[in-house]
């Protein structure tokens, strides 16, 4: 199954490569406010019970995935 | 004194590790690939060296931390065997979880290579009991990603505890926001774990122990950890 596992730094983890996204922006015009980057983690996992393959993607997060000290992650299951 | 030096691919600063310690020093060091699984017997001091360990992908030091040998580093140290990791080596110690925190990209988000100053916040450890509290020293760092962070009550634990190693601080030893290159959290240049055995740090006090190269300011780590084998 396609899994998506989505990674952001978890709120008041400074996030510079944001602010000067969002200075960009302004430099555009745009309105925008507390623009976060994070990062985008597509994967196959072979299974076919979704919970089984969440339990096995967040597993991955646990080991691998995500550093708990600066990130937070959501896992969608396709 | 035998000292290991896992190689990652993209580690580069293994060989001023090796220098510093085998030339410099005149210790017995061994460069180990990381597809090892074993030190060298008798390791008494692991050095995991600065650079780009995989690339950086994911995140700094986070698939060195994986690499085989790892097991055995971390073994070393659970045994109380000295590990010190350097820049990258310091963020592949963090990741490996044998030091808390992590490295974060640099505030300016700028790749910063300068010298500065530390001062040393602890002189009863391995790495800097040749040192005293309070000294001032000089040392190159090269980093984009050493803007330390760690969330508010374990910051406050890893303070009370003791486990800062080293701030950064103007010439004279003065702490503060200004003489922060990387915006790290209160200064931290450098921890050390609960036990003292395991020290990581961004800047590179090898690059600083050759008078022919030279500014000496990193000599007092190498000196300290002379002390702590001569007394061992």
């Amino acid at each position: 199954m396609k899994v998506r596992v989505s990674v952001q730094l978890k709120p008041g983890i400074l996030d510079p490569q944001g602010k000067a996204v969002e200075h960009g922006l302004h430099g555009f015009g745009f309105q925008v406010d507390h623009v976060r980057i994070g990062r985008l983690i597509e994967m196959d996992v072979p299974g076919t019970d979704p919970a089984e393959v969440k339990a096995r993607a967040l597993a991955m997060c646990e080991k691998l995935l995500v550093n708990p000290v600066m990130e937070k992650a959501s896992i969608e299951v396709l | 004194m035998r000292v290991a030096v896992p190689v990652f691919p993209g580690s580069n600063c293994d060989h001023d590790a090796l220098h510093a310690c085998g030339t410099v020093m005149g210790w017995e060091t061994i460069p180990v690939w990381h597809q090892e699984t074993r030190l060298p017997e008798n390791t008494e001091l692991v050095f995991v060296p600065g650079g780009f360990s995989y690339g950086d992908y994911l995140r700094c030091g986070a698939i060195a931390a994986l690499a085989p040998i790892m097991a055995d580093v971390k073994r070393h140290a659970d045994n109380g065997g000295l590990v010190l990791g350097v820049c990258n080596g310091f963020q592949i110690l963090c990741e490996a979880q044998l030091l808390p925190g992590a490295l974060l990209r640099n505030e300016s988000l700028r790749f910063i290579h300068a010298d500065i100053h530390l001062r040393v916040e602890r002189a009863d450890l391995p790495f800097t009991r040749a040192m005293r509290a309070g000294e001032v020293f000089q040392v190159p760092i090269a980093h984009a990603e050493g803007n330390f962070t760690l969330d508010p009550a374990d910051l406050a634990d890893l303070e009370a505890r003791g486990g800062v190693a080293f701030r950064y601080c103007s010439p004279l030893g003065e702490i503060g926001a200004s003489h922060v290159p990387n915006g790290a959290m209160n200064g931290i240049a450098g921890i050390v774990n609960l036990q003292g055995n395991v020290l990581g740090m961004m800047p590179h006090p090898e690059r600083a122990v050759d008078v022919k190269l030279g500014p000496v300011g990193g000599l007092g780590v190498f000196r300290s950890l002379a002390e702590a084998f001569a007394k061992a």
